[in-house]
């Protein structure tokens, strides 16, 4: 077993962790931080993706032990305090660019990275950046409008980008 | 005073944002995964790594040292208890199913079959202790190609069983009277046109792996799972495990996607519920996504051998239709009926005098097959779409003008097809008007020739699909007709609260659909009370306790007025409760806008609201009269409802390199009267994909062991944002005439339509080379090889023999077999 400190949405965790443990396992099993989820077993879906310390990540690529130190931030921790859901929700939500839901934790993950590195992304800049993470149900058209529309709104609010 | 709130004159047509994405999108999910039970268990599954082999023997007791073990099965341990997994659809009297047990007993069958199970007291530790089973298997010769298999002297996948023949279903409409025979149109056709076509096998792939948890109650069980049928899944356990059906409950939380894949009772469902009881202890369940692919059911598979004969003038004449259908190496819940579903749509559009379709059921050593989005319709408008371009090629004819003049017109709605169902409503020429200006047919028609004039290494070829499908499955008495199990109604309640919150509850068990927000339309319509102020409840048999669920593109158009009827119900009562607080005649009242008035005296009223909560009180009502203004209703469909479309496709094709790139999509689909625009959108874009995705991606490989090598998403070719194109979509509206609300079903269209589109638009641009087919998926390697090795090849593509992948698939175009 081996300690971690990991700061995940916020609050602080210390935990023993065999050192084999997935991040991703981490985060559902033992802080039952079960919006984040698995959706395969070869890190190609990216239904999983969080942030670590700023940088997309699939949580299956990561073990526990690497975050030690670390901040991670999920989906679960995105919406503000008072319930304010952050532009990329709010902009997924508009846009219809969720049906099953299933790829949208990391979807929404990996996009805001996305929007971090370039804020105006074109509609191919948008379909190459979220390559690594699949969706079944939407055929992506309107999940590109939705990050193209988070991006321009990020732009404009006070927040800025990567909040 | 109340104030008005601005609200649309209808609910129904708005684009009204999904109540359903507030807990997706910030992470508050009930996914079957995320359940956790007190004293809960984790199972672990042992599968096959075999074909096809005798079990000798199966140790278990190594994995019980293991830690955190603590119990560990194999198929003899339940050899008396875990039934067979069944099969609701007996398409013929002589159908022979062979038996499938959820923990392989005495042989396995396909690889990944299940063999043993480990329970212990974390998912780890399950999965560790596998390696600890030893299993001793015999090999048995692997049967994987259904020509071979059905050949004299072929080898068994059941030994049991005389044959590797599960079925043969026929339909000629010359026996049927609902045409002419086919023999005569063979015989006096001025042309014929022959074409195999194969149906490669597809993994649906649902987003979130299948989970299962089970707690047992009593002497029965709840269980939740990822499914698309809790109602089905219900029944059926309940007669496989001899439990009571009402100490069975089904929960199906939220679902990520199913596209048929979760249309089945599982032999997962099933092991986790007979451990569960022989432990006493809550147990889960969630596969792989590698157990997945291997393990979930998979779709189409088939060799299609298609005739068609015309006149000279292209006047079709006759279809003649004969498939082999890969059952895999069991039947699953409807994998016998998914071919048969088919055979009422290969005359699709097209006003063929004679037809018939046969259709041969084949036991291969590979994991069953059965429903995935479409369900035998996208092979069958594949087959008839693609044989008309090829029938259009033969005459030297416009392929779109072939269409024209064989299509059924307008003004000749309603019309009786050659298989005899009857088609309501249609018009196939105004989508395609509209799909031609969409896309600048002409203006790409003369890009065409100019590349082609030009030799230019870019080709561009331009392809159409013209379809049709049946939705809204089913009328109870035609699925009785083709000897399925159960129907085809579905049922809605809605319960009207005190304070004036409509509480709608539904059969149809939604997993991405977007009914909580339809329903709320339709109901907010109906009874005139606020969206918001509507609630769905579904997905649990215990609240929606019901229904026959979601598949088929049949919840609106069954489910949808289901609840209508009830909505109905409603309104009646409350009308003689209205009438009583007005006092006035029954007759005398109308009911607009959530409020009962008196004819010619509009301000005087009374809101559905108060007439709820006068209801509620029950302080003074009708004498005789139920405080109560629920109702439910039950409704069963006469008959099918049938959206079309017109899909185009233009894509670029580098001849050089074999690679083939969408340029443009454009689809017009007249799904009948439109309840949420935002979320038929929706349906078209996922649809779509997916259709695109067996024309250009997808495939189900096995190798000639009979390994999947397609097993993980690395292989298995899902496509990403960045394969795709953006999509163009118009619509039409012809509205159903066989339901109030005109509906007619949206959630498979795209994939119907989409597949032919795209391959008659890849051949298209190769016709300059000779090429007259390329088998799906069209890859860079596969078009490059037609283009290079030309007409010879690509004919004897046309007829190679074999549906699956591996080495196999290269021979089936025609080469040895030694290198795809």
């Amino acid at each position: 077993m081996t300690r971690v400190n990991v700061t995940v949405d916020g609050v602080r965790y210390t935990d023993e962790v065999e050192p084999r443990l997935l991040l991703v396992q981490y985060l559902r099993e033992r802080l039952g931080k079960v919006g984040t989820v698995i959706g395969c077993d070869t890190s190609n879906c990216g239904a999983c993706t969080v942030a670590l310390d700023g940088k997309s990540v699939k949580s299956c690529s990561v073990l526990a032990v690497q975050a030690d130190g670390a901040e991670v931030v999920t989906v679960e921790g995105l919406a503000g305090p008072d319930g304010a859901l952050h532009p990329l929700q709010q902009a997924f939500h508009d846009h219809h660019a969720l049906q099953c839901g299933f790829c949208t934790p990391g979807m929404i993950m990996a996009a805001r990275d996305l929007l971090a590195e370039n804020p105006h992304p074109t509609d191919d800049e948008v379909r190459e950046g979220i390559e690594g993470n699949l969706c079944r149900c939407t055929g992506y058209q309107n999940i590109v409008a939705a990050v193209r529309a988070a991006g321009r709104a990020m732009s404009n609010s006070s927040e800025g980008v990567g909040a | 005073m109340t104030t008005v709130e601005e609200r649309p004159a209808t609910e129904i047509g708005q684009a009204r944002k999904r109540k359903e994405d507030r807990h997706l999108i910030t992470g508050a999910t009930t996914w079957t995964d995320n359940l956790t039970l007190p004293g809960m268990v984790h199972l672990a599954i042992l599968r096959s790594p075999m074909a096809h082999a005798r079990i000798g023997s199966v140790d278990v007791a190594p994995a019980l040292e293991r830690t955190g073990v603590i119990a560990a099965f194999s198929g003899r341990d339940f050899a008396d208890s875990q039934g067979t997994i069944p099969c609701a659809w007996p398409v013929t009297p002589d159908m022979v199913n062979p038996g499938h047990p959820s923990l392989a007993v005495d042989t396995v069958n396909h690889v990944g079959e299940a063999v043993a199970v480990v329970v212990a007291r974390d998912k780890a530790a399950a999965q560790d202790a596998l390696e600890a089973i030893e299993v001793e298997y015999e090999p048995l010769p692997v049967v994987l190609d259904m020509e071979a298999a059905v050949a004299e002297g072929a080898a068994k996948v059941h030994a049991h069983t005389e044959s590797n023949r599960s079925y043969t279903w026929a339909f000629s409409s010359g026996e049927a009277g609902t045409g002419e025979p086919i023999e005569d149109a063979l015989r006096d056709a001025e042309v014929t046109v022959r074409r195999r076509f194969v149906q490669q096998r597809l993994i649906p792939a649902f987003m979130e792996p299948r989970s299962t948890v089970v707690q047992p109650v009593g002497d029965g069980f709840t269980m939740w799972s990822a499914t698309q049928v809790p109602h089905i899944l219900r029944t059926m356990l309940a007669l496989t495990l001899g439990v009571p059906e009402h100490k069975v409950r089904v929960i199906a939380p939220d679902v990520g996607g199913g596209f048929g894949g979760k249309l089945q009772v599982t032999p997962e469902e099933v092991i986790t519920a007979l451990v569960a009881r022989r432990l006493g202890k809550p147990a889960k369940y969630t596969e792989t996504r590698s157990e997945s692919l291997m393990s979930a059911h998979h779709g189409r598979d088939q060799i299609q051998d298609i005739t068609i004969t015309a006149q000279r003038d292209g006047t079709v004449t006759g279809l003649d239709v004969h498939l082999y259908a890969d059952m895999g190496a069991y039947l699953r819940l409807v994998s016998p009926g998914v071919p048969v579903l088919g055979a009422f749509m290969f005359n699709a559009i097209y006003k063929f005098p004679a037809y018939r379709f046969v259709c041969e059921g084949i036991f291969t050593n590979k994991t069953p097959t059965d429903a995935y989005r479409g369900a035998g319709r996208p092979e069958a408008t594949f087959a008839i779409e693609r044989i008309m371009d090829e029938l259009a090629h033969e005459l030297g004819q416009d392929p779109l003008e072939l269409r024209r003049k064989n299509w059924i017109r307008h003004e000749e709605f309603p019309f009786t097809t050659v298989c005899g169902l009857t088609y309501d409503s249609g018009n196939y020429e105004a989508a395609t008007e509209q799909a031609l200006q969409l896309i600048g047919w002409e203006s790409l028609v003369a890009e065409r020739e100019g590349r082609r004039a030009s030799n230019d290494p870019v080709q561009l070829g331009l392809g159409i699909s013209t379809f049709t499908e049946m939705c809204g499955l089913a009328p109870s008495r035609v699925l009785g007709s083709l000897d399925y199990a159960a129907g085809g109604w579905e049922n809605a309640a809605i319960r009207v609260l005190a304070t004036g919150k409509v509480e709608v509850v539904t059969g149809a068990s939604a997993h991405g659909q977007g009914h909580e927000t339809a329903w709320s339309q339709i109901v907010a319509d109906q009874l005139g009370v606020p969206f918001e102020d509507v609630e769905v409840i579904h997905g649990d048999t215990q609240s929606s306790p019901k229904g026959l669920d979601t598949y088929g593109s049949r919840s609106l158009a069954v489910g949808g007025i289901a609840v209508v009827k009830a909505s109905e119900k409603v309104v009646a009562k409350a009308r003689r409760i209205a009438a009583h607080m007005l006092e006035a005649d029954e007759d005398d009242l109308e009911f607009s806008g959530g409020k009962f008035s008196v004819k010619g005296v509009p301000g005087e009223g009374r809101t559905i609201q108060e007439i709820a909560f006068a209801t509620f009180a029950a302080h003074d009502l009708p004498d005789g009269i139920e405080p109560s203004l629920d109702a439910d209703a039950t409704f069963d469909p006469e008959n099918f409802s049938f959206p079309h479309g017109t899909h185009l496709c233009a894509i670029e094709v580098d001849t050089e390199t074999g690679f083939a790139r969408i340029r443009k999509y454009v689809c017009v689909d007249d799904i009948g009267t439109v309840i949420n625009p935002l979320i038929v959108e929706g349906q078209v874009h996922g649809g779509l994909a997916q259709g695109i995705a067996q024309a250009l991606y997808e495939e189900a490989v096995y190798d000639d062991d009979g390994n999947l090598t397609t097993g993980t998403f690395v292989d298995y070719l899902v496509p990403s944002a960045a394969d795709l194109p953006s999509f163009v979509t118009g619509r039409t509206t012809s509205p159903s005439t066989t339901n109030p609300l005109g509906v007619k079903g949206v959630g498979e269209a795209g994939t119907i339509a989409s597949t032919p589109a795209v391959v008659n638009a890849v051949v298209d641009a190769l016709r300059p080379f000779g090429v007259t087919d390329v088998q799906m998926p069209c890859t860079p390697e596969r078009i490059w090889r037609a283009i290079h090795e030309g007409a010879e090849k690509s004919d004897r593509a046309a007829s190679g023999t074999v549906a699956y992948g591996g080495a196999s698939t290269s021979s089936s175009d025609g080469s040895d077999g030694d290198q795809l």
